[in-house]
């Protein structure tokens, strides 16, 4: 059920566009309306969970550790791993952000007879995590094509890097490849290990029936079915100019407009679910705070009242049994 | 109480297929040896907890108020207010796995809800229902479900079964850290009174007496008279060491255990004559008489009641800076919440070792060290005569505490005075040390008789590991930092690894500590033969 009602649901969204498009030609809805409405739902959204968050406030300084902390000046201090300043916490989390340092660390637990646990290395989730996310980054990157009259020169050189090996006509994109092929991978991963599947909810595989949809509809486009380009562009320059195209939306090609809707699908849904994990990691308290809670003294923001038992009232109880065996009190 | 299992019992019946029916479809079932008894009505009374009864975990019936869900639904909505991390914590996770296998229960026992990611998602499935649209429309289908008692119990059975060791978060990409989860997970347990008898009789003794063992000021203070007779035994020197002393220059705060039970009790009389032979003006007290936190196993609130009167008697007592003793949590707490909850302790002064003239500028504001970066310092200025070779018998590896570890990344200190004060020491397997430490699998309040079956399952990676050095170096002795390690590892080793030893740090400190006016020593602090000269025992190429 968890993996099939995600499906189930992409393949409706297929259909209705393919339905709204091609029989009910709503291209103004599919070309213009659709797109824009994910869009400010995106930006909206992002903003107001990324607000939500920072609402609520780091009432103490919990970073989880993971190297020598500041101590005695002839210790060597892990600055990254366990840093004491802003420098240091700058560093560890671009390398969080842009390398997934944690994910690196991945060992897997195994228990052999004797009984024997060994620890080995597992490095196939961060190595297709760091593949997907870059590719999807480069292929956005290469989309910039379609928001400018001219393409400008580092989208061309992101072009030219991408298609080196000179395979096919058109050329083949390397990170078509890779992209498709890393979401296959975690989505395989998730139903092939019987823990992960134990583990996943519908909302995880959504999102990759979705990436993967987007991305196959992209390759059709490109090497297969081809669609109307410069009504592509035509489009994608007045949506970006705020001047969307009355004609000439017709002549694009079904292809396109799911390619779009599912597109703007999943940047309607991104706030909401578990992509949101691309803006949380800059908040998360156990990396982006120093461990400097010795060194300097860090406030709550909220009143924390509470009741203490005084000293007062432990000698008022204990002072006989004090005196009795010479420890000092305050009242005689 | 069911038969305690047995080794071979519990390997057998580690089971990593996880069952094919949901989670959600799966009740929870309370399991003989895996929980500990609910705390009493007089416990929670003592410190004024909500729900206050006796109650037991197997019966039916927990005495749960009338509009308790109402008060858990409020509680997260309140909790979510005030920590950023659990609201962070709720929305981010992405189950991408990477936590699963990293949990010390989950690789001892097998069950699939003790896999960080799925400890976590048994409350967040309530957080999505009452508090996400996607959740309320979506229900099970979007990974949510109702808050009803057999998912309270669920809570309260996989909440008690976490240590809080924070080895997960050590991989999470998010930095998700499931002991942030667990103890808002029991804050809420904690507004129904469904506690643990093992958490609230300390947290009722310390708030009343100052520690956690319910020690009466007469009773620190002839406790310690039996170590010192002891020491003076052993050493020919008697030692008076001074009780709430007002005017002493550092105030000595370390946790009760230390003051109770061996190996705890050879760890502080390892503290006592490194005191008495640097001449150091120090006080214990009767009052300040715990540095650990059980207060931090039920709710942030109550660990700021206990972690009061350390710095009230600082005060008191007019001393200039703190010292601390060997624990685990009790130095997470010190680090990271004691200056924010009762500071600032602006009427001490930075500490400055008396010794060796060293200003500890890393607790500048704090005014509290640790009693290892003391002696770390006092060897490295050659402050101490030392005969390492009087603990050449042992063979010492060393447990990274797991609060020490990933709470303040105390990994250096402690080594450098092991391999000061002793010859033979081996580090066990990397990813099993250090920030990848595994817990004791007793910590954060579990340390209970009851529960010993979930005990032995979550040592078992910290105990293999042990295992694995025993066998290849022959090590007979686990050193650590960290007062219910000494407890918990004892137990551990007599049942996976026996003839391993379990000691704290300044016992091997005590041991080669070349005292002025000693005796020629015969025996170590627990009174076995000392090596002689001849026959030095150990592979000096370990």
């Amino acid at each position: 059920m968890k993996t099939l009602f995600p499906l189930a649901a992409v393949i409706v969204l297929i259909l209705l566009v393919y339905a709204g498009v091609q029989g009910a030609q709503m291209y103004y809805l599919f070309g213009v309306i659709v797109p824009y409405a994910a869009f400010l739902i995106f930006v909206a959204g992002v903003a107001a969970r990324v607000v939500g968050w920072g609402r609520s406030p780091v009432p103490f300084r919990i970073p989880t550790t993971c190297g020598q902390q500041k101590t005695l000046p002839w210790i060597k201090q892990d600055k990254v791993e366990n840093p004491s300043s802003t420098g240091g916490v700058i560093v560890r989390m671009l390398a969080e952000v842009f390398l997934f340092r944690s994910l690196f660390r991945n060992l897997k637990a195994e228990l052999h007879s004797g009984p024997k646990i060994v620890y080995g290395s597992a490095k196939w989730l961060w190595l297709a995590g760091m593949a997907f996310h870059y590719t999807f980054f480069y292929i956005l990157f290469r989309h910039l094509r379609f928001f400018f009259l001219g393409v400008p020169y580092p989208v061309h050189a992101a072009e030219k890097v991408d298609s080196f090996l000179q395979i096919g006509v058109p050329l083949l994109y390397l990170t078509d490849a890779v992209f498709l092929g890393a979401i296959a991978f975690l989505f395989l991963r998730r139903i092939a290990s019987p823990q992960i599947k134990y583990i996943s909810l519908a909302a995880d595989y959504f999102p990759l029936y979705l990436l993967f949809a987007i991305g196959t509809t992209g390759v059709l486009m490109r090497y297969f079915t081809k669609v109307h380009i410069v009504g592509v562009k035509n489009l994608t320059m007045g949506l970006v100019s705020l001047a969307p195209p009355a004609r000439g939306l017709d002549e694009i090609g079904v292809m396109f407009y799911i390619h779009l809707a599912l597109l703007s699908v999943l940047a309607a849904y991104f706030p909401w679910s578990k992509l949101m994990h691309a803006g949380g990691v800059f908040l998360s308290p156990t990396r982006n705070l120093p461990n400097d809670s010795r060194i300097k003294r860090h406030i709550n923001p909220w009143k924390q009242d509470v009741e203490f038992h005084t000293y007062e009232e432990y000698e008022h109880e204990f002072k006989d049994k004090m005196k009795s065996v010479g420890i000092p009190v305050e009242k005689e | 109480m069911a038969k305690e299992m047995k080794p071979n019992e519990i390997i057998a019946s580690i089971d990593y297929q996880p069952p094919a029916k949901d989670w959600m479809d799966t009740p929870v079932e309370i399991k003989p040896g895996m929980f500990c008894w609910g705390a009493k009505g007089k416990s929670l009374n003592t410190v004024g907890f909500p729900n206050a009864r006796d109650w037991n975990p197997l019966n039916e019936d927990w005495k749960l108020p009338k509009d308790w869900k109402g008060t858990v639904l409020e509680g997260i909505a309140d909790r979510l207010k005030k920590y950023r991390s659990f609201k962070l914590f709720m929305d981010i996770c992405v189950r991408c796995g990477a936590c699963a296998d990293k949990c010390h229960f989950y690789i001892g026992s097998g069950d699939p809800k003790n896999m960080p990611v799925l400890r976590a998602e048994l409350m967040r499935s309530v957080y999505r229902k009452y508090f996400t649209t996607p959740g309320k429309l979506l229900g099970k289908m979007g990974g949510a479900r109702d808050l009803d008692l057999n998912v309270l119990k669920e809570w309260w059975y996989y909440f008690f079964q976490c240590t809080e060791c924070r080895r997960c978060s050590v991989f999470c990409p998010y930095g998700i850290d499931t002991a942030e989860i667990t103890i808002m997970g029991r804050e809420l347990l904690n507004l129904l009174g469904l506690n643990i008898e093992w958490v609230m009789g300390p947290v009722a003794n310390c708030y009343m007496k100052g520690n956690h063992l319910g020690l009466e000021p007469h009773t620190i203070k002839s406790n310690i008279e039996f170590m010192l007779d002891d020491i003076e035994t052993i050493t020919g020197i008697k030692i008076d060491p001074p009780f709430n002393k007002k005017g002493a220059e550092i105030l000595f705060v370390t946790p009760s255990g230390d003051l109770f039970a061996d190996p705890g009790t050879y760890t502080c009389m390892g503290y006592l004559m490194l005191f008495h032979e640097l001449g150091l003006d120090y006080t214990w007290s009767t009052f300040a008489s715990e540095g650990g936190n059980f207060g931090f196993f039920t709710s942030n609130d109550m660990a700021k009641r206990l972690n009061y009167k350390i710095y009230a008697e600082a005060k008191r007592l007019g001393v200039k800076w703190i010292l601390g003793g060997e624990c685990g949590h009790m130095w997470r707490v010190l680090n990271q919440y004691m200056d924010t909850w009762n500071g600032p302790a602006d009427f001490l002064e930075v500490p400055r070792s008396p010794i060796t003239g060293t200003v500890f500028d890393n607790a500048r504001s704090t005014k509290m060290i640790h009693v290892v970066e003391f002696t770390a310092d006092l060897i490295r200025n050659g402050k101490l005569k030392l005969d390492p070779s009087r603990n050449d018998h042992l063979n010492i590896t060393y447990h990274d505490s797991c609060n020490t570890a990933r709470g303040m990344g105390f990994f250096e200190e402690p080594r450098y005075v092991i391999n000061s004060v002793a010859n033979n020491f081996v580090e066990m397997p990397e990813g099993t040390i250090r920030e990848k430490t595994f817990c004791c699998g007793s910590g954060s309040g579990l340390n209970a008789g009851e529960n010993i079956d979930l005990r032995m399952k979550g040592g078992l990676p910290r105990a293999n590991a042990v295992k694995y050095v025993k066998d290849r170096y022959g090590v007979n002795m686990l050193a650590n930092i960290c007062a219910i390690d000494r407890a918990a590892l004892s137990a551990l080793m007599n049942y996976w690894n026996p003839g391993v030893g379990v000691t704290g740090v300044h016992e091997l400190v005590a041991n080669a500590l070349i005292m002025n006016g000693e005796k020629e020593r015969t025996t170590d602090l627990r009174g076995e033969p000392l090596p002689t000269k001849t026959e030095a025992g150990g592979d000096p190429n370990v």
